[in-house]
């Protein structure tokens, strides 16, 4: 049996009379970086709200740590160790950037936050500069590094990160992805949906490609910027 | 200057009562988007309930905490049947809490009466002079009670895990999912510390203007009033709205006529909703976002 930490199985959601998801199946391993690519509107985000519990799904199973949990509130979820970034970044905008990753700790025990704080910071260093500004002042980067931390805080099993690149200038972009790709040296498992596809499969160990719902390929990365119907839809080549 | 200085005391007064109904619209509009209308409801379910315990003979104090909590199942039942209805919209759970207001009134008349009650002022009857001016203690004290509830309703939401989970899923619902807060548990807390403060305000009141099953329409309105002028969704907006409102009150009723008073929240209402649709702090509202 494979050492699965997330696995799906024929799952499908509505997303008001559409289809948003038709039979998924997909399985992703402890320490493997996969990701999701396709174009607007093929379900990335209905399917990473679903793993999440914001999306209540029609039919089929989620499984986390071979555990059911198709049945489980998002809050209930969270505690298990499954974070996200979610699309547009969430972030609580009339608290400061301090009070946000204090947040992303909020299903933990610990009172003391500050290692988890520091390692943050050191992740980050300019959030430390602006701890105390409110959230929704900051530029689009540091947005999106405040969603990323706080994320962090809870010290998830699981990230799943919907289009951390989305409206990001590209050397802020990398700067991110940096921190994402070190993630793996301390054991989180990652689930990346991404627009950017030549981004994504050059950062992740394994793909799939989500057409209209369904998934239309999947392989791994480095053979997937190879194939031919891949180039031709997604890499623009 | 004399009579004006007493006015404003006695402005101010009133003005922390509007204070605490608004912050409790505030509370609840920040956790659901829904404006509860049975607001004022809660303040009469904390003034008739503390009489009516006192005379069944039980302490004072015994009679306030009872008193607190069963507005707050009143309130926490408000929350069920609202979230029982969720996937109704907006407009029709609003419509709700006005059936729910018109209910507990009918109830009230049921399990009390329809006279006028009042009850003995918990600080004694004196009063202190200050520059030739009186006020009375059951004055002070809802001065100081209500200023106590709202600097310790602004710690709570600023410093306390809970408190910061509240701020949280009024800012964004589905981000303080991510978080792993439970939001039914947080909005059934809403619920219930609405009410809280709500039955804190009626119980403060009844001392010094009595109350009767229907109290609740006025100051409910007039709470509502001191929100929407402080801007709705701001707790700071409530208390300067409350403020604002309880000193107009009490300046139209010295010098023009006490006939006039109630008009005021409503010419002042009107008058913000034209001019300044956000209300005094609607502005900083947008601007942190």
């Amino acid at each position: 049996m494979e050492d699965n930490i997330l696995k799906i199985e024929n799952l499908s959601c509505n997303y008001s009379q559409i289809i948003a998801l038709e039979n998924i199946s997909l399985e992703i391993n402890k320490g493997e970086i996969v990701s999701l690519i396709g174009a607007n509107g093929a379900g990335k985000t209905t399917l990473l709200r679903t793993i999440s519990a914001l999306n209540k799904p029609k039919n089929g199973k989620i499984f986390f740590e071979n555990k059911d949990i198709t049945k489980l509130d998002s809050d209930k979820r969270v505690g298990l160790g499954i974070a996200q970034v979610p699309e547009g970044r969430g972030l609580f905008t009339i608290l400061s950037v301090e009070q946000n990753l204090k947040l992303g700790a909020y299903s933990r025990k610990e009172k003391d936050l500050t290692k988890e704080l520091e390692y943050v910071y050191d992740k980050f260093p300019i959030l430390r500069e602006k701890k105390d500004d409110y959230a929704g002042t900051l530029s689009g980067g540091q947005q999106q590094m405040v969603a990323v931390g706080r994320a962090l805080m809870s010290k998830p099993k699981l990230l799943l990160l919907d289009e951390p690149s989305m409206g990001l200038a590209p050397i802020i972009v990398e700067e991110i992805f940096d921190v994402i790709t070190t993630l793996r040296d301390i054991g989180t498992t990652i689930f990346v949906v991404e627009q950017n596809a030549f981004l994504a499969l050059s950062i992740s160990d394994r793909a799939y490609v989500l057409e209209n719902g369904r998934v239309a390929i999947s392989g791994r990365s480095k053979e997937m910027l190879n194939d031919s119907r891949v180039k031709e839809a997604y890499l623009g080549a | 200057m004399i009579e004006l200085f007493g006015y404003l005391l006695s402005g101010v007064t009133v003005g922390f009562i509007y204070t605490l109904v608004g912050l409790g619209f505030t509370v609840i509009y920040n956790s659901s988007g829904i404006i509860n209308f049975s607001q004022g409801e809660f303040v009469m379910a904390g003034g008739m309930s503390t009489v009516f315990l006192i005379y069944a003979g039980l302490p004072l104090g015994v009679s306030f905490v009872l008193a607190i909590m069963i507005t707050s199942m009143i309130g926490i039942l408000l929350y069920k049947l609202i979230s029982f209805s969720r996937d109704s919209s907006q407009i029709s759970l609003i419509i709700l809490t006005l059936g729910f207001a018109i209910f507990l009134r009918g109830l009230a008349q049921i399990i009390f009466d329809k006279q006028l009650h009042t009850m003995p002022s918990f600080v004694g009857e004196g009063a202190f002079e200050i520059f030739e001016t009186t006020i009375s203690y059951q004055a002070v004290l809802i001065i100081i009670v209500a200023s106590t509830i709202v600097v310790s309703l602004y710690l709570f939401f600023q410093k306390t895990k809970t408190g910061q989970a509240m701020v949280a899923a009024s800012n964004n619902v589905d981000a303080a999912k991510l978080m792993g807060i439970n939001i039914k548990k947080i909005l059934m807390l809403n619920f219930a510390i609405s009410a809280v403060i709500a039955s804190i305000g009626g119980i403060l009141l009844t001392p010094i203007t009595s109350t009767n099953y229907e109290v609740g329409i006025m100051l409910g309105l007039k709470g509502f009033c001191a929100a929407i002028i402080g801007g709705l969704g701001t707790p700071f907006g409530a208390v300067a709205g409350g403020l604002v409102l309880g000193i107009l009150e009490s300046l139209v009723a010295g010098y023009v006529s006490s006939e006039y008073k109630d008009a005021v929240a409503f010419v002042v209402l009107l008058a913000i909703l034209f001019f300044m649709p956000g209300g005094i702090f609607g502005n900083l509202k947008s601007q942190r976002v």
